[in-house]
């Protein structure tokens, strides 16, 4: 009997990288798990690698009412939900003289304003249980800034203190909300940087490495375990030594 | 069948805890009956699933008193 099992995961974003590496955890852990993607291509891909523990579900957290919508079939088809991860998220870097609008508002829709809706939508589910699960995922940017980056650290920053606020709010009926920011791990999003940028990024970091997705994923399954029940409000950074808060 | 004044009252009292006594019409969810807003806000939740209707935030505002709570129930049940 593993210790997840019987509960109902959401992860966002559960296609490729940290995502996916999440999925797979709680999956080994025995939840069932509910991954997003933005096509049905990326859908069907999460389906595929989960099996009979988990379906894809195509999800586009911008889109008007969709969060809403998506919740309500996940609750429909597979109950209540007892672990959401927030990881869905996107880059627009540009220099700030240089950001569009549209680079800073797709950024702060998807990163952060998607988030308040997810946590809003489980939120009842979860009181009534008196039981629920959070860990919405940062960025060692949230904490350090990066130019190129305001936006994405903006929203990232913001996650924090959305986490911390809702978890003074809800801890008294047993939901926690955590976050886990990662530093550079070895993903899609990290592989579009340029050798120039890796190298020093890489003089930064006392582990001398890129992390693993499975990195990030081993934090996630911490916090959403039995034994984490008193964590809350918590930020876990999982970076190499990069930034030590 | 019970009436929506009992109803109503049956499930403050499930919902804050407290004794069905302490239940008067004029007793104020937050003032007399111990209730914080995180309270009110479960206490509206379960009103909605009992009664199966949707209370929207602003009249959920107004729901502080036990009287209250059974005068918007009265008003939207279906007669």
């Amino acid at each position: 009997m593993s210790e997840l099992t019987g509960q109902i995961a959401v992860v966002t974003g559960a296609s490729r990288g940290i995502g996916r590496a999440i999925a797979e955890a709680l999956v080994a852990k025995g939840a069932f798990v509910v991954g997003t993607a933005t096509s049905e291509q990326g859908a069907s891909a999460i389906s595929d690698y989960l099996g009979s523990a988990g379906k894809g579900l195509c999800l586009n957290v911008t889109g008007e009412g969709a969060i809403d919508e998506f919740i309500a079939q996940v609750q429909n088809d597979h109950g209540a939900i007892d672990i959401l991860v927030n990881n869905a998220g996107i880059t627009r870097d540009n220099l700030l003289m240089r950001m569009k609008d549209d680079e800073w508002n797709d950024v702060i829709n998807t990163n952060l304003t998607a988030v308040f809706k997810l946590c809003k939508a489980v939120m009842r589910g979860m009181m009534k249980k008196r039981n629920g699960r959070i860990v919405n995922i940062g960025s060692v940017v949230g904490t350090t800034g990066n130019p190129g980056q305001a936006n994405y650290c903006a929203a990232k920053a913001g996650l924090i203190g959305f986490t911390k606020s809702l978890a003074q709010e809800i801890a008294s009926r047993g939901v926690t909300v955590n976050a886990v920011s990662p530093g550079f791990i070895d993903t899609d999003m990290t592989r579009s940087l340029t050798e120039d940028q890796k190298q020093r990024i890489f003089d930064t970091i006392p582990a001398a490495r890129l992390g693993k997705p499975e990195e990030i994923a081993a934090a996630v399954a911490f916090l959403v375990s039995p034994g984490a029940a008193y964590v809350t409000g918590e930020t876990i950074h999982v970076n190499g030594g990069m930034n030590m808060a | 069948m019970s009436t929506i004044e009992e109803r109503v009252k049956k499930i403050i009292i499930e919902q804050l805890g407290v004794k069905e006594e302490e239940v008067k019409p004029e007793a104020s969810f937050e003032n007399d009956l111990g209730a914080d807003s995180l309270d009110t806000v479960e206490l509206v939740m379960a009103l909605e699933e009992e009664f199966e209707t949707e209370i929207p935030d602003e009249e959920a505002e107004k729901i502080r008193t036990v009287q209250a709570a059974i005068d918007y129930v009265t008003a939207h049940s279906e007669e």
